[in-house]
């Protein structure tokens, strides 16, 4: 189980995994306990010959036990996810890097602010499916989309969100250790939907300096 | 007592009838009920190769499909994007639209409402039949998208505006017109059907008959009936909308002219979310009678059966955000969604252990509706406990749009409706067409079909947590996903023996229509009041109006030898056996 989840390198990923572990552990033993109930009334009750099925309609008791059970382990579940969901969709902290990622058929247009940390100015850079941030730094991504709906799916960082034309949906992430990872797109987008993929660099400290530098050698 | 009198003079008529008002156009609910029967498998051939290709492409990309360069789109057998998005849309789109609804709603709500309630038709027959036609004329509007320019809908079955409403953004043009007007069609369709299942089981319910004693099976279908005629309206506005934005020029779902993409999203969930429940409450009362009767025993907790299902139907209003949460809709109201499908997860969960229950002290017959039934339960399990996943909203970020959902839907609509319809279909066989299946090949085929099932749909979970997206066609341009690709190429070998499995169901069903030996009137010794009719029911169903004395799950009754007591037998003080 555990090899087949990415490796996760996002401060908020370990804790979406613990709750998809918990849930993991949770259905197990329920589906566990309910095929092995469900295999052994089919063994001991199989029919046989002059044997009679036990008259009953129910047991209030044991009905209102199945009911009570599944709803308080459920209930506080969607409680233990409510916290983690704020904190990944809800207000952001603040930004040390703000980017720009524009969802296009079929590319990931990456805006960069440039030195004067805001957009549409002249010294942004802009450049396709290529998305530089620093490591463990609060990075803010700037979502919109041009044409179609698409979905920004960094699946190393846990994180998803849907692409809006006509929006800008602010997410943020702070990745932990440096790499390259995918940034496929995940909501159907048209023909060329297959193969729309960027690439995350996550960069030390000394590499992102030297990018910055080759993008803006005058600041 | 008029309706006594009616059914007293109804089926002494049948036999005036010709060919093409006996077989084409009836207004007797066995036989438009049979159509849709027929409708729905003829469907499923098309739906299900459908499937095989779009399975085949993802295992071998590169190659192409044998037998496959005649089919409209095709390039000499080699699937390119367009025909592929074509592919999944429509297999999607006909498998719940053109099988799934029809054959558990249209057609064993058309055949076993009047039966099992012990009327002699439905309540506007003409209506009915009407709604059968309405659906006919959508099945061939939906099918011939396929020869038109441009290809067939390929924005999925959930058609997201803009990328569905702008046919610029995908160059198909009359396809996705013909597939929003044939939905259209059909839901007008549904909206006859559902109006008509629901006053005849208000109204024409044979004397005795309180709705606690209908049986499971009438209780899902008469909760389904009303959540059609609620939910399809909406569909049919959101279609109506889209149309207009394809054809008339506005932008009710486009930024561009100041138009809401999410709308599309809200109106479609609106609709979907209880759709999803419509495709799977009959197959919860289908297994609920089955089991009952085959483990000879009374349905464990039936008011606390039929309530759930009442509660799962109101509850699928305020659910359809869970669709959603990473759609741009506002974080807060993710986690309201969230809480309500907590919540509709425990009347499910009340069910499996309702039907643990029913199985537990039994006498169970091992017979092909009961295997199937069987399947139904425990598949269901799994689609119900991998929706947990989905439920909770930081999951979900990381699931949403993989294999992880693709998985979940086909445990619930194949693993749970299709293994209903496999067992309605075996289990009622008797009484639609007189003959009984073929009991060899029929678990033959079980056997076969849940194996291959779970090879097929199960690694799908593996791979969503893996993060494989849904609707790629060709997972093999994504480096991350190469670790996986040969859990691809063992789901593709999974779906075709299940795939062609299915053929050994079509031959029996065909082979036992013409051939099969011919049925005794009650051959499962079974408790509901279609039993007690003729086999096959002549027009008008009941010689003589049943009054029913009892609840149709008194199996193993201490009031009588046999271990079963139909709910029209009277039982004077001297007629009880002794036990």
């Amino acid at each position: 189980m555990h090899r087949w989840l990415p490796e996760n390198v996002s401060t908020f990923g370990s804790k979406v995994d613990e709750i998809f572990y918990l849930i993991y552990y949770i259905t197990g033993i329920t589906f566990v306990g309910v095929m092995v109930a469900l295999i052994a009334f089919l063994v001991l009750y199989r029919h046989q010959e002059g044997r009679r099925a036990t008259y009953t309609h129910g047991n209030t008791t044991l009905e209102i036990a199945w009911t009570i059970a599944p709803a308080v382990i459920l209930v506080l579940l969607g409680f233990i996810s409510k916290a983690r969901w704020d904190e990944i969709k809800g207000t952001p902290p603040p930004a040390d890097v703000n980017v720009r990622v524009t969802a296009m058929q079929f590319n990931w247009e990456v805006l960069y602010p440039g030195p004067d940390n805001q957009f549409d100015t002249p010294d942004d850079y802009q450049v396709l499916n290529d998305l530089h941030v620093p490591e463990n730094k609060v990075v803010h991504i700037h979502l919109r989309a041009k044409d179609v709906i698409h979905s920004f799916f960094l699946p190393n960082l846990r994180l998803k969100q849907d692409a809006l034309p006509g929006k800008e949906i602010i997410v943020w992430f702070q990745a932990t250790k440096a790499g390259e990872y995918p940034i496929p797109c995940a909501e159907l987008c048209g023909f060329g939907h297959s193969g729309m993929q960027g690439r995350l660099f996550v960069d030390d400290p000394t590499a992102y300096d030297q990018w910055k530098k080759e993008k803006w050698p005058q600041a | 007592m008029s309706q006594a009198a009616a059914v007293a003079h109804g089926h002494e008529h049948h036999e005036e009838l010709g060919f093409v008002r006996t077989y084409l156009f009836s207004t007797d609910h066995k036989m438009i009920g049979r159509q849709f029967l027929f409708m729905g498998l003829s469907f499923l051939l098309i739906g299900g190769g459908l499937a095989l290709m779009v399975r085949y492409h993802l295992a071998w990309p590169d190659d192409p499909i044998p037998m496959t360069s005649w089919i409209p789109g095709s390039q000499e057998g080699y699937m390119g994007p367009e025909f592929y998005n074509a592919s999944f849309t429509m297999h999607a789109t006909i498998m719940i639209f053109f099988v799934v609804m029809p054959i558990l709603v249209g057609g064993f709500g058309n055949f076993l409402i009047p039966l099992m309630i012990g009327t002699r038709d439905m309540a506007f027959p003409l209506l009915n039949m009407l709604s059968f036609w309405v659906a006919a004329v959508a099945g061939v509007l939906m099918v011939s998208g396929f020869f038109v320019e441009g290809g067939h809908a390929a924005a999925g079955w959930t058609s997201y505006a803009p990328l569905s409403s702008v046919p610029e953004y995908t160059g198909v043009y009359l396809g996705q017109d013909l597939w929003c007007i044939s939905i259209l069609v059909l839901g007008i369709s549904s909206l006859m059907g559902s109006i008509n299942y629901i006053t005849t089981i208000i109204n024409m319910r044979a004397p005795g008959m309180t709705l606690f004693r209908m049986p499971l099976t009438i209780w899902a279908l008469f909760v389904v009936a009303i959540l059609l005629l609620l939910a399809l309206p909406v569909l049919t506005a959101a279609l109506g909308l889209l149309l207009f934005d394809r054809m008339a020029g506005t932008t009710f779902f486009n930024p561009a002219g100041g138009g809401e993409p999410l709308l599309w999203q809200h109106l479609f969930w609106f609709f979907g979310h209880p759709e999803v429940y419509i495709l799977i409450l009959p197959a919860m009362g289908i297994a609920s009678d089955v089991l009952s009767v085959f483990a000879r025993k009374p349905v464990f907790g039936y008011r606390a059966m039929a309530y759930s299902m009442i509660s799962i139907a109101g509850l699928s209003w305020i659910v359809w955000g869970h669709h959603m949460f990473q759609s741009g809709m506002n974080p807060a109201l993710g986690t309201s969604f969230m809480i309500s499908t907590m919540v509709i997860a425990v009347p499910s969960a009340i069910k499996t252990f309702n039907w643990l229950g029913t199985l537990w002290g039994g006498n169970i017959r091992f017979t092909v509706p009961m295997l199937n039934a069987l399947a139904f339960v425990s598949m269901f399990v799994i689609g119900g406990l991998s929706g947990i996943y989905m439920a909770a909203t930081p999951v979900d970020i990381f699931i949403h749009d993989t294999y992880f959902i693709v998985a979940h839907i086909h445990y619930v609509v194949f693993g749970g409706s299709m293994f209903g319809i496999f067992a309605a279909i075996v289990f009622w066989f008797p009484k639609m067409f007189g003959r009984m299946m073929n009991e060899t090949i029929g678990k033959i085929h079980f056997w076969i079909t849940f194996a291959a099932f779970n090879v097929t749909f199960f690694p799908m979970h593996i791979l969503g947590i893996g993060g494989h997206m849904r609707r790629i066609e060709n997972p093999n341009v994504y480096p991350f996903l190469e670790p996986l690709h040969h859990w691809n190429v063992l789901i593709t070998f999974g779906a075709l023996v299940l795939g062609f499995a299915q053929l050994l169901f079509l031959a029996n069903f065909v082979y036992s229509l013409f051939a099969g030996p011919k049925a005794a009137q009650n051959p499962w010794e079974a408790n509901t009041l279609e039993w007690s009719a003729p086999t096959p029911p002549p027009h008008g169903n009941f010689p003589v109006q049943p009054t029913v004395y009892r609840g149709p799950y008194e199996y193993s009754s201490p009031e009588v030898k046999e271990d079963f007591l139909p709910q029209d037998r009277k039982l004077g003080p001297g007629l009880a056996a002794a036990h």
